[in-house]
């Protein structure tokens, strides 16, 4: 099994959210993180999903998502070429004592404090999955009290853009 | 054209304009609206159906016969629901319908109010696509979509809800509409380069099988796949949704393959070192044991729809199109080539197969009859030209096996889904769509008794098809497996219909059909030609038939192709080639 992440442009009409979900649970398979929201046109959204599967499964996934009539253009997206992040809020035990050392490793992190108690600190970071996973891992001795992440989110590098085509045919229909 | 009406009149109006003559359906409190510029149209005859199965299910029979877009119409709830089985079918089957559901008014939607089912969300995994209408300016051009999705492309069932407020509302009405589906793009036009890699393998193979599906009919490409097979001397064997697709009396047609295939051609596929796939999709009941399936053949694998290819077979040449080009660049591809493949001593091996394991059958030294024997009857009686339907069990198996199809779509049957209860209303819905044709309902008691309400259907809207049920007195193919597999337990399968309850012909009567009985083999032909004289009337025919009757040849669930039986524990000898 492997990772892959899909990056997925979808008509932004009610429902497609649960087209997706529900095709990957019906032709079994997981999803480890999905991630939905707006693009920079309005009328289409963007989803970034990240299947474990091998490389048959994902090749027969990407064909049934690409039946979805709702669904624009699917692109997997390179470990290496794209930028990959999820985001991260953290509320961890820190008063008086501890507290210096938990800002230290927010800083050695690049994180930031959003809310801070008398006997808490809420941490917001975001980063790749191996970031995320060795900040929980130094913060766990602390005490973790609360834990909420998003799900990944990617866009390739350089200058090409995956939308630009879409939205012509868009643009077309409209 | 631009005119005011309610939405309710714009969806009637679209149904007029994308030229919809039938309609299968029941009314109900949210579809009602709909309904009253229904009973006003001169060009939509509404066929008002017994249960809402018999309305999906009549639909596809009349898509498959006519090639045409299939509809039904329901209310919401309960009217909705009793669509999903004929829905599923008719996906599993790529037929094209546009099932068109009452929903209640859109302030009430996800209340739980009266007769509300999210019909929607519940059809999404067996639908092409579905739309949930809660504006009435949206009417036209989602019939229009509907009807564009589910025929195009591998085409399939549609399903468009729409609530009740949407369909009373008033709108504007606006002709020509422009359908807006930027995602929706099916590849029809193969690629050049497959198609030359195909044609070189086809030259170098020296064991090759043309195996036909179903999408070889849907692409209208029979002519085509006979060009084909004829220039290349290639065996042909059609699957259960194919019959008909390529001639059964042609010299190089093996019959069909899979779980209850001709030993020739599940012979062919195993030994086989190039299949070429046309619109089929290697489902389970053709290969059998996956692993184990055809070990020595390379694939050349045409569909249009592109996630059927590798799905379960890989294909070392894919071919992503309609059929009908397919075929054509093949046929042109081949003819341009200076090699021609030599089967002669392929079919030196399948001739053998062929005339050792012959189709046959058992007959009663006690008189009763043999299922079998009527399916040779009919077929030869009643010919070629008719449209016969089948429901799910031995008598579908048998009538593939021993009716005798030369014309493309005159077997309809549900193949995928294995829906019992199709027969009857499918071919109440192949006689609309085709009423020049005699169709002929092959059907097993146990499903009869699922769908047989359509009687009274056919009965009131003149449709006089002939249902022949195969009595015995089982659900049969379950009792085999029982026999088979299951020590002989007859666990509830025994339908007491030989006890004539139901009496099949007093039913019939019932129903203002013609009820006829036959029980020996020597009153065969006499009833069936009585019952091919009626010409006005529905006729049902109790053929009632030895239940012990069984399919072979049979490839057990689950095992390999190559441990077929040709009778009870009888396995064909191979012959071991180097």
């Amino acid at each position: 099994m492997s990772r892959h992440t899909l990056s997925v442009l979808v008509e932004n009409k009610p429902g497609v959210l649960a087209r997706v979900s529900a095709l990957f649970s019906r032709r079994g398979f997981n999803i480890d993180s999905l991630a939905v929201g707006p693009t920079e046109h309005a009328d289409v959204s963007r989803m970034t999903i990240v299947v474990n599967v091998e490389d048959l499964p994902l090749e027969q996934v990407t064909k049934q998502l690409n039946k979805l009539v709702n669904v624009l253009k699917i692109v997997e997206l390179d470990t290496a070429q794209s930028v990959q992040r999820e985001l991260m809020l953290i509320k961890v035990r820190a008063d008086a004592d501890s507290r210096s050392h938990v800002l230290e490793l927010v800083n050695l992190f690049r994180a930031r404090c959003v809310d801070v108690a008398p006997d808490a600190v809420t941490i917001e970071v975001t980063g790749t999955v191996d970031k995320l996973e060795a900040f929980v891992r130094v913060l766990e001795p602390f005490g973790i009290k609360e834990l909420v992440q998003s799900g990944m989110v990617a866009i390739g590098r350089g200058a090409r853009s995956i939308t630009d085509r879409s939205l012509r045919a868009l643009d077309r229909t409209a | 054209m631009t005119e005011q009406m309610t939405g309710a009149q714009a969806l009637v109006r679209a149904l007029e304009q994308v030229g919809v003559d039938t309609v299968f359906g029941i009314p109900g409190g949210a579809i009602l609206p709909a309904y009253d510029p229904l009973y006003d149209s001169k060009k939509v005859r509404h066929v008002l159906v017994r249960h809402e199965q018999g309305a999906g299910h009549a639909a596809e029979g009349y898509a498959q016969a006519t090639g045409r877009v299939g509809v039904c119409m329901a209310t919401s709830g309960p009217g909705a629901t009793n669509l999903v089985t004929p829905i599923a079918d008719a996906y599993m089957d790529s037929v094209p319908i546009v099932a068109i559901t009452g929903q209640v008014a859109s302030a009430a939607i996800g209340t739980d109010a009266f007769q509300e089912a999210d019909i929607s969300g519940i059809t999404m995994p067996i639908t092409k696509h579905n739309f949930l209408v809660t504006d009435a300016a949206d009417i036209p051009r989602t019939i229009v979509e509907a009807f564009h999705i589910a025929a195009s492309g591998r085409p399939g069932p549609v399903l468009v809800d729409i609530s009740k407020d949407a369909l009373q509302a008033t709108t504007t009405f606006t002709w020509p509409v422009q359908m807006q589906l930027p995602g929706y793009r099916p590849v029809t036009r193969p690629h050049s380069k497959q198609i030359r890699e195909a044609a070189r393998l086809i030259a170098e193979a020296k064991r090759p099988v043309l195996y036909v599906g179903g999408g070889v009919h849907k692409a209208q490409a029979s002519a085509e796949l006979f060009e084909l097979a004829e220039l290349t001397g290639i065996p042909v064997i059609t699957t259960l949704m194919a019959r008909g697709t390529f001639p059964d009396s042609h010299r190089q047609h093996l019959g069909m393959p899979g779980m209850h295939g001709t030993v020739a051609a599940v012979g062919a596929l195993q030994r086989s070192d190039l299949i070429i796939a046309l619109g089929a999709r290697f489902d389970d009941r053709v290969t059998g044991r996956l692993d184990t399936f055809a070990p020595y053949a390379k694939v050349v694998h045409a569909d249009i729809d592109p996630a059927e290819i590798s799905k379960n077979r890989h294909a070392d040449v894919p071919i992503v199109g309609d059929c009908k080009e397919v075929i054509a660049d093949l046929v042109a591809a081949i003819k341009a080539g200076s090699v021609r493949g030599d089967y002669t001593e392929w079919w030196r091996h399948l001739d053998a197969y062929r005339e050792t394991y012959a189709l046959g059958y058992e007959t009663y030294e006690d008189g009763s009859l043999a299922p079998q024997y009527i399916m040779e009857r009919i077929g030869a009686l009643v010919g070629p030209d008719a449209i016969y339907t089948a429901g799910v069990g031995q008598h579908q198996m048998w009538a593939s096996q021993f009716i005798g199809y030369e014309k493309p779509g005159s077997f309809i049957n549900s193949g995928g889904a294995g829906t019992m209860g199709f027969a009857v209303p499918a071919a109440m819905g192949a006689k609309m769509g085709r009423p020049d044709k005699d169709v002929w309902a092959i059907d097993g008691d146990g499903c009869f008794q699922m769908t047989n309400q359509e009687l009274a259907t056919c009965a009131l809207e003149g449709v006089p098809i002939k249902v022949a049920v195969i009595n015995n007195g089982n659900l049969g193919m379950v009792r085999q497996w029982q026999t088979l597999f299951y020590e002989e337990r007859y666990s509830n399968t025994d339908l007491q219909s030989a006890r004539r309850i139901p009496d099949f012909v007093k039913l019939a009567e019932a129903y203002g059909c013609v009820g006829l009985r036959c029980e020996r083999p020597e009153d065969v032909d006499d009833t069936i030609r009585k019952a091919m004289e009626i010409t006005d009337m529905p006729v049902v025919i109790d053929f009632v038939v030895h239940q012990d009757a069984m399919v072979w040849p049979m490839v057990a669930a689950g095992t390999s192709n190559d441990d077929i039986k040709y009778a009870r524990d009888m396995a064909p000898k191979w012959e071991h080639e180097d």
